[in-house]
Order: structure tokens, then C-alpha cells, then sequence
């Protein structure tokens, strides 16, 4: 049996008084897509966040690809990590965020070589090269010069996420990355994604309300609520076949809302 | 008739002298600026305490004051300075104080989301305050750095009281050797409103450029 790419101990997190995540324990295998869906506020974004170290947490540990995420080990004892380890784990890391935070004073092309170059030090022609590579895969590769002001939110979104591809993570975390767009372009975002994860064995995990998008996306679906997985499962088991009462009631909150699943 | 063109030229020279402390004043205002301005944003706690306290001590204290302290008290711990040195100094280091708030606000104005991507792709917090948080930023400042800039210029004016010949010091000389106050003073506030004005049309010819195919950073 293969090991996980990500190994998450229970972990904690508050914002104040509120409990977001309460001794969450959960496991990714390497190449796996997961969907992460539930009620707002129970905990699904934090754990990305929490990955992508934007935020930290209170208790319990977390293994990416073998290694501690925010502890270091030196002679057999765990240490809290400092800003070099986070640097390194970040590596194997990426994300897109819900409202692409472009760099809006860097074109297209900037936007996705600025970190190889920085951070690898790759250089500009092998850079540009790749990017160009990138926006070809997510159809953009002619507004390469253009400024992200002069692109829709679909556009903006497919640049952002060459952008993160372009750093070659192994594990890739979409945080809503469709709710932010106009329902029309959507579907231009979601087919880049259904692409990338036909094509890639990278490890994905996505936080989405869109349902029909989760069960077409994901081999392996979560249900959040209140901080903790009430159900898990194959796609069609999750969506035609929810065993939790919660599950079921959130799914049907969803399809009253207007949501295809 | 002819007596007024020597004056003129008088007067020019004090233009020149006005202009070079101007701009010598501004390049260190914009030094001490981001130095303390990105000082009080510091991880460590000596960085903001100096930094907090050079800006509240030049802000709290009088520009008069600060430039008879540079001229007349320091020769007395061994530091003599001329007339422009301690003009340049008293100048720079005053609005430079007030500039610095200018670079903390324009610094804290740009979203936490840009933040966050600068950590998504990995940047370190220096590659990240370089190339994206600054670039954004300095947009936000350049209007308050333009308010700065004439500020300084029409604080020159101090300057004359410690014998240093600019606009105003010839303005003075002028009208003690003419006894006419109304010819010398409305010529070198013609003077001080036109260099104000080159001031204001060179930031806003900056912040065009600068702006360029820019959304997001100013509202």
C-alpha cells in the first residue's frame, strides 16, 4: 500500500472562540482528487488554507509527502518549524484562490514566470517558455501580453491557474474557484480543471458548491459540517446515496437552491 | 528701470538655491520615508520603536526649531554643518517623518490577498514586498508624496534665517536695499506657485504612467 501524500493528525483550529476544526484527522493518497463540500464555516477552506500555510494551527500535526508540514525534526525531537522548512514544504504545494489575486501591475506572462524565476531561478527564456506551455493548456495563451484588468473573471481565474502550475507542485488546492465567476463563465474554468486532473497524477483537492462539478471531478468526496467529515465516499455514493441525515439535508438545500448535482 | 534687473538676477539665484534644497530635501524625505515607513512595519520590535519614535519626535516637534538645533546646537557636540547641510538635513529628516506614515498607509493598503498569493507561489517576505507589494503601493503614495514634495519646498523658505541665500533670504535683501516690499515679495510668490505647479504636473504625469493598464489598486 502506497503512503499518503498528506497525512493530517488532529489537528485543531479556532478563530476566537469559534472552533473551526476540532481534532480533524484525514489522509490523501498520492494523485487522488478530492472535493471537499459542506455548509459555509465548517471548516472545508481553513484546511486548505491550513495546507497552504495561510493559516496556522493550535494542535496536531500534519505530513505532507512524508515530512512535517509545520514541525522540523532534529535529533528526534519535533520542533516548531521556522520560516526556512515552511519555504521548502511550500514547494510541494499550490493554490488557487476564489478571487485569483492576480497581480494586477504584471501582465499575463509576468504573472506566471515572476515565481519560477524568483524562487528556482529559472531562467527568464526556460520560464517564458514553460508558461507559454501553461496558457496553451488553459487557453491563454494569446493574451499572454495582456493586463489581468483587461480579462473576464473566467480568464483571470485560468491564468491564476497556470500560475500555480507553473511551480510544478505536487498537490494542488482549488479554494471555490468558481463562485467568485458569472454563471456563464463557469463552465470555461471547470473544463481547464476536468483537463488538468484527466491528464495530471498531481494530488487535488477542491473546495467547490458546485456539486455536479465535485462529482465529475473528485474520485473521493468529503462531507464538512461544524469542523468535522460526516460522510465520505465515492461520488455516486455521497450524491445519490448520502447516509447521514446532515449530508442528505445539505445536499437537498443545495438542489432547492438551483444547483445542478 | 535698471536698477530692478540686477535685483531680478538677485532673485534668480534665490530661485536656484530654493530648488536645490528642494530637491536635495526630497531625496532624503523619500529615503527616511520608506526606511522608517517599512521600519514601523518591522517584525522586530527595535525596528518600530526606533522608527515610531523618529516619526513622532520630527512630526511633534517644530520645523523652525529643528533646523537652528542642526545649525546653531550641534556644532557644540563637534558637528559643524553649513548652511545647506543642516537645511537639507532639517528639511529632509522633518518631512521625511511625515512621508513615512504616508509608506506605513500605502504599505497596509494593499489587500491581504496579494499577500497570500505572494505566500501561495512561495515568495519570501522580501521577493513578495519588492515585487508586488511596493510596485502597487508606491501608486497609492504618489499623491500624498506630491502634498510632501510642495510642503517641503514652501518650508525652504526657513532656511533663510540661518543665512543661507535662497528665495526668500534675497526677497529680504532686496526690499532692505529698495525699500520696496511689494515688487520683491510678489515676484518670489509668483516663483514659489510656479514651482509648486511643476511639482503637482510632474506627480500626476508619474501616476498616469505608473497607472497604465492597472485595476484594483486604487479604487
Amino acid at each position: 500500500m502506497p503512503t499518503p501524500i498528506i497525512k493530517i493528525d488532529a489537528i485543531s483550529k479556532s478563530f476566537g472562540t469559534f472552533k473551526v476544526l476540532d481534532g480533524l484527522s484525514m489522509q490523501v493518497m498520492p494523485g487522488e482528487k478530492l472535493a471537499l463540500i459542506g455548509p459555509s464555516g465548517s471548516g472545508k477552506t481553513t484546511i486548505l488554507r491550513i495546507l497552504m500555510t495561510l493559516e496556522r494551527i493550535d494542535g496536531g500535526h500534519i505530513q505532507i509527502d512524508g515530512e512535517q508540514l509545520y514541525h522540523m525534526e532534529r535529533n528526534g525531537q519535533l520542533l516548531p518549524a521556522d520560516e526556512r522548512h515552511l519555504t521548502r514544504m511550500r514547494q510541494k504545494i499550490g493554490m488557487v484562490f476564489q478571487l485569483f489575486n492576480l497581480f494586477p501591475h504584471k501582465c499575463v506572462m509576468d504573472n506566471v514566470t515572476l515565481a519560477p524565476m524568483l524562487t528556482k531561478g529559472t531562467p527568464r527564456a526556460a520560464a517564458e517558455k514553460r508558461a507559454m506551455e501553461l496558457l496553451e493548456m488553459v487557453g491563454m495563451a494569446d493574451k499572454a501580453k495582456s493586463m489581468p484588468a483587461q480579462l473576464s473573471g473566467g480568464q483571470k481565474q485560468r491564468v491564476a491557474i497556470a500560475r500555480a502550475l507553473a511551480l510544478s507542485p505536487k498537490i494542488m488546492l482549488f479554494d471555490e474557484v468558481t463562485s467568485a465567476l458569472d454563471p456563464e463563465l463557469v463552465e470555461e474554468v471547470m473544463n481547464v480543471m476536468r483537463k488538468l486532473a484527466a491528464e495530471t497524477d498531481m494530488t487535488m483537492l477542491l473546495v467547490t458548491h458546485e456539486m455536479g462539478f465535485a462529482h465529475d471531478f473528485a474520485d473521493r468526496v468529503l462531507f464538512f459540517d461544524r469542523g468535522r467529515i460526516v460522510e465520505e465516499g465515492k461520488p455516486d455514493e455521497i450524491f445519490r446515496n448520502p447516509k447521514q441525515e446532515r449530508t442528505q439535508g445539505f445536499l437537498k438545500k443545495i438542489i432547492a437552491a438551483g444547483h445542478r448535482v | 528701470m535698471t536698477q530692478w534687473s540686477g535685483y531680478f538676477g538677485l532673485i534668480l539665484q534665490g530661485a536656484l538655491v530654493t530648488i536645490e534644497l528642494t530637491l536635495m530635501g526630497s531625496v532624503l524625505a523619500l529615503f527616511m520615508a520608506f526606511l522608517a515607513g517599512m521600519g514601523r512595519l518591522s517584525r522586530f520590535f527595535v525596528l518600530r520603536a526606533l522608527a515610531t519614535a523618529y516619526i513622532e519626535f520630527f512630526r511633534g516637534t517644530s520645523i523652525f526649531v529643528q533646523l537652528f538645533w542642526a545649525y546653531f546646537v550641534l556644532p557644540f557636540i563637534g558637528i559643524s554643518l553649513t548652511p545647506l547641510q543642516a537645511g537639507v538635513l532639517a528639511l529632509g529628516l522633518n518631512v521625511g517623518a511625515y512621508a513615512a506614515e504616508v509608506v506605513r498607509g500605502a504599505i497596509q493598503s494593499i489587500g491581504r490577498e496579494q499577500y497570500e498569493a505572494c505566500t501561495a507561489l512561495n515568495l519570501g517576505r522580501w521577493q513578495g514586498m519588492r515585487h508586488i507589494i511596493l510596485p502597487q503601493a508606491l501608486l497609492v503614495m504618489l499623491p500624498t508624496f506630491g502634498n510632501n514634495a510642495i510642503e517641503l519646498l514652501k518650508a525652504t523658505a526657513v532656511v533663510s534665517l540661518i543665512s543661507l541665500t535662497d528665495l526668500t533670504f534675497q526677497a529680504q535683501v532686496v526690499r532692505a536695499q529698495t525699500g520696496n516690499t511689494l515688487v520683491p515679495f510678489t515676484t518670489i510668490l509668483i516663483i514659489y506657485f510656479v514651482l509648486a505647479l511643476l511639482i503637482s504636473w510632474g506627480v500626476r504625469s508619474l501616476e498616469r504612467r505608473m497607472a497604465r493598464g492597472l485595476d484594483g489598486v486604487r479604487a
